[in-house]
């Protein structure tokens, strides 16, 4: 009798959790559904539900109007420079906080945890003056450098580095390693699941960027992907062609899903490592 | 923590990039925000001119500006409300002890690779006046169509909506990374003295998972803050009727769109200490002695 309350219990969590799954996956689905028909099809009634055959037409009739290439390049540019010297950066800072005894770092420290409390937005009107006067407009330096301070990333590796063993230094240090030598070839080599969760957090962080990007170029050539999905969605206006407008969706929407699929299990243990304190 | 005692300058050396990042764009172009908060531009030129509080006055004397505000909060606290509690009982599902609970976690995560923006106009197909499938089921069960790019409740669900879904799964990663850290044996105890599982919930779980819920506080007033602003941009404009003109977006078009520099950057410090507000909480929440000595 308890066992079968147990089973029934069970059967509904899996009740309750694959009908969030559906509404959660829906409006993917149906983004997919309207990328693959005409245009007449997309506003057929009643709904139709199941997949056409038009998603490389509508797919190139897309790329051709915001000129994919060339914010698929820009944003990619973007997010894998800003992922690496966030994580080069972040690096260098987590070691000096866990490996070093030195004057000031008990207000250094928390220097660079503000930065967390102080998001773009909010510097956003001087920021543009110091770009303007730096002739950073409508350039990758404007894109990426203001973003290079991480609060996650230093405390992502600062919470493993604490961790680690302090017989591995002392070890190093006794064989004549420099503390550069032995934070590229023994700290480095142990962080890789960290370096894995901060491409991830970092990439589809840049990947997503808009109101920075939005403000500091003006030139066709330096738009980003979020921008060129806004050009897509509202020129479209009045009879919206759906279909275009979500093949285009899908194209820019995927490359920092794979990189999230591709490291999944590493963005899960990094989140992880975050929550304990 | 001295394990390398013969190098003294070489610390400063690898904490300097991150600094010299921080000043050069962080806290000098923030001071700035402070000075020009203070001053305003003046008509004829580019001259500033020191005002006193009169941008923080005129502000907070605007129906404009108020009405801004109290959207702003009553979004954020919808996103935070019912963002967190689906995320916090899905979690709660997929960490009990069932077959498949490891498909489930990774299942859900993916809403994180998608942008504000993306969401709006995944969501904005369902919404939209003519052909969206939730016009077309209300319409049918009510006789009623949502417009919304005339109805301002039906544009401030739609944006919720969107952002909620977009921090789900987020939200959902955290919380079954914070339940995992929570020991088996306590709620194994509680269980054992007689506890419901309700009452474990509330007596055992949910205290030991505060500092994750604190952090996701944190970081989801952030994306309500901030992160919707590519959202409203591209779906709403703000409207109808101003409704979804939050404070980020106000700034935006007071700062770039109006010229009014000035007033603009006084919102921005506001903004900041009300996010400084959450965010202190959340390192207190954090830092503090923790929950039953743990």
């Amino acid at each position: 009798m308890r066992l079968k309350r147990k089973t029934l219990q069970k059967i509904g969590i899996h009740l309750i959790l694959l009908t969030t799954l559906v509404a959660v996956a829906f409006p993917i689905y149906y983004a997919f559904v309207m990328a693959t028909h005409t245009h007449q099809d997309a506003y057929a009634f009643p709904p139709i539900l199941t997949p056409g055959d038009q998603l490389i037409p509508n797919i190139k009739e897309a790329w051709n109007r915001v000129d994919m290439s060339v914010v698929l390049n820009n944003s990619f540019i973007i997010a894998v420079l800003v992922s690496i010297g966030k994580i080069v950066f972040s690096i260098l800072a987590a070691f000096a906080f866990t490996h070093f005894k030195f004057k000031g770092s008990w207000f250094l420290f928390p220097l660079c945890m503000v930065t967390q409390m102080m998001p773009l937005p909010v510097r956003v009107i001087p920021l543009y003056q110091t770009m303007a006067n730096l002739g950073w407009l409508n350039t990758y330096q404007a894109l990426t450098i203001p973003y290079l301070a991480s609060t996650t990333g230093i405390i992502l590796f600062r919470q493993f580095y604490m961790t680690v063993p302090e017989e591995l230094a002392d070890a190093a240090r006794v064989d004549g390693a420099t503390p550069m030598q032995y934070l590229r070839s023994i700290l480095v080599p142990l962080s890789w699941t960290n370096i894995a969760a901060l491409l991830v957090i970092e990439f589809v962080y840049m990947w997503n960027e808009y109101l920075w990007p939005n403000i500091v170029t003006t030139a066709s050539d330096m738009r980003v992907a979020q921008m060129g999905l806004r050009m897509l969605y509202t020129s479209e206006r009045g009879a919206a062609e759906w279909n275009i407008i979500m093949a285009g969706t899908l194209v820019i929407m995927l490359p920092p899903l794979i990189v999230l699929i591709l490291f999944r299990k590493q963005f899960a243990q990094g989140i992880a490592m975050q929550t304990t304190k | 923590m001295d394990r390398f005692p013969n190098h003294r300058i070489l610390p400063y050396g690898l904490v300097l990039p991150s600094l010299t990042v921080i000043v050069v764009f962080l806290i000098i172009p923030f001071a700035q925000a402070i000075y020009q908060s203070f001053h305003r531009v003046s008509p004829f030129g580019r001259q500033l001119r020191y005002v006193g509080w009169r941008n923080y006055i005129e502000m907070f004397q605007s129906p404009e500006y108020l009405s801004s505000f109290q959207n702003t909060l009553i979004f954020s606290v919808l996103v935070i409300g019912v963002g967190l509690t689906i995320a916090l009982v899905v979690a709660l599902l997929t960490t009990q002890k069932i077959r498949g609970a490891g498909f489930y976690q990774i299942a859900f995560i993916w809403t994180y690779a998608m942008s504000p923006i993306i969401a709006g106009v995944m969501w904005s197909l369902i919404f939209d006046p003519s052909i969206g499938i939730l016009t077309h089921g209300i319409a049918n069960l009510t006789g009623y169509r949502i417009n919304y790019f005339t109805d301002t409740v039906a544009a401030f669900i739609l944006v919720t909506v969107a952002s909620v879904w977009v921090m789900l799964g987020y939200n959902i990663c955290f919380f079954v990374a914070g339940l995992q850290n929570v020991p088996h044996e306590l709620r194994e105890a509680a269980a054992i003295d007689g506890a419901t599982a309700w009452q474990t919930f509330w007596v055992v779980t949910f205290p030991m998972l505060s500092p994750t819920t604190a952090f996701l506080i944190f970081v989801n007033t952030v994306y309500s803050f901030f992160q919707s602003f590519g959202l409203i941009d591209v779906v709403t404009q703000g409207g109808p009727n101003r409704t979804t003109e939050f404070l980020i977006y106000k700034i935006y078009r007071d700062g770039f769109g109006r010229m009014q520099e000035g007033q603009a950057a006084a919102q921005s410090v506001v903004l900041f200490v009300l996010v400084a507000i959450v965010g202190a909480f959340q390192i207190y929440t954090s830092t503090k002695k923790s929950v039953y000595n743990r």
